[in-house]
């Protein structure tokens, strides 16, 4: 008779994860799930609210990309209200886009200082006491800083577009509800040190030579921890070029093949269904033409970087051919690799922020339109951590009626018990002890993706992880948490 | 010209014409009493009983009694204000307001008064009351979820021949405030716009175009409410 064995992570907002491993007679792992509660309740009570209210209450999901649900729904309503998001006004899309750029740059610098960075300047089997920000920023005050200054000019770009660093109310149907002041603009061009958008280049660049520098003395770590072959999926530009606001969807497979040609998300359903399992709260994404066996993808940064061509900012792009180079042009498949890419883009984030605070349509003009409604729309957009599908249908009396999200988290189910799957078998054959080293390889596997059960540890860098090892007669035998 | 009264609010020496409601003279004299069914214009009610004061010892409603010469009036005293804040919170509790959602934080008098009486969280249970959204109106949607029956709607809002557009349903703890569908069938988008400024709190919404108004340029975003009246500020506790 085989043995189970329970990891449980345990969060404030999102409800709780856990880590099931399931060995044989001879301790050997046979399977491996990780289990998350999500939040699909708001499917249910957005029903019957206005439509209109839906950036504003969806984006209560999360407190660390609220932005992202925010203009995801935006966008699905800039469908309903027959602007559809392709129509919207200059100022409304540059003021968006701003707001998105913001949040990406807070997002992706919280996740690097807050919880990359421990590992990186402390290393991986440092003790976790010493492990952690709190110890970063006693040793390393200057970076310390630099990743709270980060976080919080993308936080004041989010309040200048959004109204409210965090569940502001910008974005509405068809448009935004406000422009750029020139005090606001010229804040963030010129303002004082250290809150300007050079700045933050700057700051960008030097955490990327932190990670390469870690990445060239730990080879054989970043490479092959949780390396596992998957395809990816993300919004691209139409010209093939990153773009986190707006785009078609392309996947590719783990060679780099198209497996889904650039499609207008308004189909998603014609290629993308949801598998339910009886363990998780949590669905199964998969691509229909390839089923639900092989058709799971992997979403983020690691992906986003393995299905465009290009960067369109001239930093950024030069970071993306080394990026790129280093896999021959294939794609990518290396867990740790996600945190490079991640750095990648909070570059390309802060480029953007620049050239977008340099354009005259953020100060002035048209900002709401209106055009034939129509009962339904998707709107899709790529958040910190993934590809985040919003889509909603109507009543005739304006209330919603039917609405679906598939978040990043959720898009990445399957990769991530893939990732721990394979840290749990390395760590675990033959074993019937959890170890320290065990519970820290999960944390870091998990890590990887920033999947939304993580929001609440990231004050502290820690993600506290309960395992308890079962026997083949589902019995308790050993119980592990960090703290 | 009218005869001038005088009379005391909390003290302060103040004067009122005759037939002047207390708080009309308040206003005038600039103390701010709070309210949420009172509107100028409107023929008061006393419903809501958030302008209660203390006149010679007894409590009034500031919004219907006339000022008597030499009244001593208190308006901010402990008993006072935690009545008020008793009225407030019963009204949190008694509905579904979900502020972060609502289109009229921000611009909702009934948020407002709580922030300005800093009611942090009720004192009673919430009664989460299962509560319906009435939508079928082309123009305006009404959420029975924030109303709170100040009638404001009913005597503010009526059509060209005076007749009220909104109007009670149902009786008891069951009442709610409908739309009629005649009525209303003909309703400009100026009207629409009116009721939902007229209403305390997000009960009536304009339809379709929803959080237009910047966080930061909303109507309490600056200011707390009364400010544009109060000159003696009043301690809120
Ligand atoms: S709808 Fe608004 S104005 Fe009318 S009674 Fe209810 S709260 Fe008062």
């Amino acid at each position: 008779m085989g043995q189970k064995l329970t990891i449980e992570p345990v969060t404030r907002v999102e409800g709780h994860g856990k880590v099931t491993i399931h060995l044989d007679d001879e301790n050997q792992v046979v399977q491996t799930r990780l289990h998350i509660v999500e939040f699909r309740g708001f499917e249910r009570f957005i029903q019957g609210r206005p439509y209109w209210e839906a950036p504003v209450l969806v984006q209560r999901l999360c407190g660390i990309c609220p932005v992202s649900h925010h203009l995801a729904a935006a966008k699905a309503l800039d469908v309903i209200v027959g602007v559809g998001p392709d129509n919207i006004s200059p100022t409304a899309e540059k003021m968006r886009r701003l707001m998105h750029y913001g949040q990406f740059f807070q997002s992706h610098s919280l996740h690097f200082f807050h919880l990359v960075s421990p590992d990186l300047l402390f290393g991986i089997d440092a003790d976790p006491a010493k492990r952690n920000v709190i110890e970063v920023a006693r040793e390393f005050k200057d970076l310390a800083v630099q990743g709270v200054m980060m976080r919080k000019f993308g936080q004041e770009i989010i309040e200048a577009t959004a109204g409210k660093k965090i569940h502001g109310t910008g974005a509405i149907p068809g448009g935004i509800n406000k422009s750029l002041s020139i005090e606001e603009k010229m804040k963030f061009l010129i303002g004082k040190d250290p809150l300007n958008v050079d700045q933050m280049i700057t700051w960008a660049q030097g955490a990327l030579d932190l990670f390469k520098d870690y990445h060239k003395k730990n080879k054989n770590l970043i490479d092959n921890f949780a390396k596992f072959p998957s395809s990816h999926l993300s919004l691209v530009r139409k010209d093939g070029a990153l773009d986190i606001y707006h785009g078609v969807i392309r996947a590719v497979d783990t060679e780099g093949n198209k497996i889904l040609h650039d499609i207008d998300y308004q189909d998603y359903l014609d290629y993308i269904a949801e598998e339910v399992k009886s363990w998780s709260y949590m669905k199964f994404p998969y691509l229909r033409s390839l089923g639900n066996k092989e058709g799971w993808y992997t979403v983020g940064p690691l992906a986003r970087l393995n299905t465009c061509d290009f960067i369109p900012t001239p930093l950024a792009q030069k970071e993306f051919e080394i990026f790129r180079a280093y896999t021959n042009g294939k794609p990518n498949n290396m867990s740790m690799h996600m945190h490079w890419a991640r750095l990648i883009e909070t570059l390309h984030a802060a480029e953007m922020i620049k050239e977008l605070l340099d354009d005259p349509d953020i100060l002035e003009g048209e900002l709401v339109r209106k055009g034939n409604k129509t009962i339904e729309g998707v709107g899709l957009i790529e958040a910190p951590r993934g590809t985040l599908f919003h889509h909603y249908r109507i009543n005739k009396d304006d209330q919603i009626e039917m609405a679906n999200l598939i978040v990043s988290t959720t898009n990445n189910n399957t990769p991530m018990n893939r990732a721990v799957e394979l840290v749990a078998k390395s760590y675990m054959n033959g074993q019937e002890k959890i170890t320290e080293g065990m519970l820290n390889a999960v944390e870091t596997a998990i890590r990887a993706y920033d999947p939304c059960l993580s929001c609440a540890t990231h004050a502290l860098g820690k993600m506290p992880l309960e395992i308890t090892l079962y026997n083949s007669n589902d019995e308790v035998i050993d119980i592990k948490r960090s703290e | 010209m009218s005869k001038v009264l005088n009379f005391t609010i909390d003290g302060v020496i103040c004067m009122a014409e005759k037939g002047q409601t207390i708080l009309n003279a308040a206003t005038a004299n600039k103390i701010y009493i709070p309210t949420l069914c009172n509107l100028p214009g409107l023929k008061p009610r006393g419903s809501c009983r958030v302008c209660n004061v203390k006149v010679n010892g007894k409590f009034l409603t500031a919004c219907t009694t006339p000022v008597a010469e030499g009244m001593e009036i208190e308006n901010n005293s402990e008993d006072i204000i935690d009545i008020r804040k008793s009225i407030i919170e019963l009204l949190l509790v008694e509905g579904n307001h979900y502020c972060p959602y609502c289109e009229k934080s921000g611009n909702c008098d009934l948020q407002a008064i709580a922030y300005k009486y800093n009611i942090p969280a009720p004192r009673f249970p919430y009664q989460f009351p299962d509560r319906d959204i009435e939508a079928t109106n082309g123009k305006l949607l009404k959420d029975h979820n924030r109303c709170i029956l100040c009638k404001r709607c009913i005597r503010g809002i009526k059509d060209e021949d005076g007749k009220s557009i909104f109007a009670f349903k149902r009786r008891g703890h069951k009442v709610i405030i409908n739309i009629d569908t005649r009525l209303s069938a003909n309703m400009t988008d100026e009207m629409a716009q009116e009721a939902m400024d007229i209403c305390p709190v997000g009960a009536i919404i304009k339809k379709e175009i929803g959080f237009k108004v910047p966080i930061g340029e909303r109507k309490y975003d600056k200011e707390p409410i009364g400010s544009d009246i109060e000159e003696i500020k009043a301690t809120t506790i």
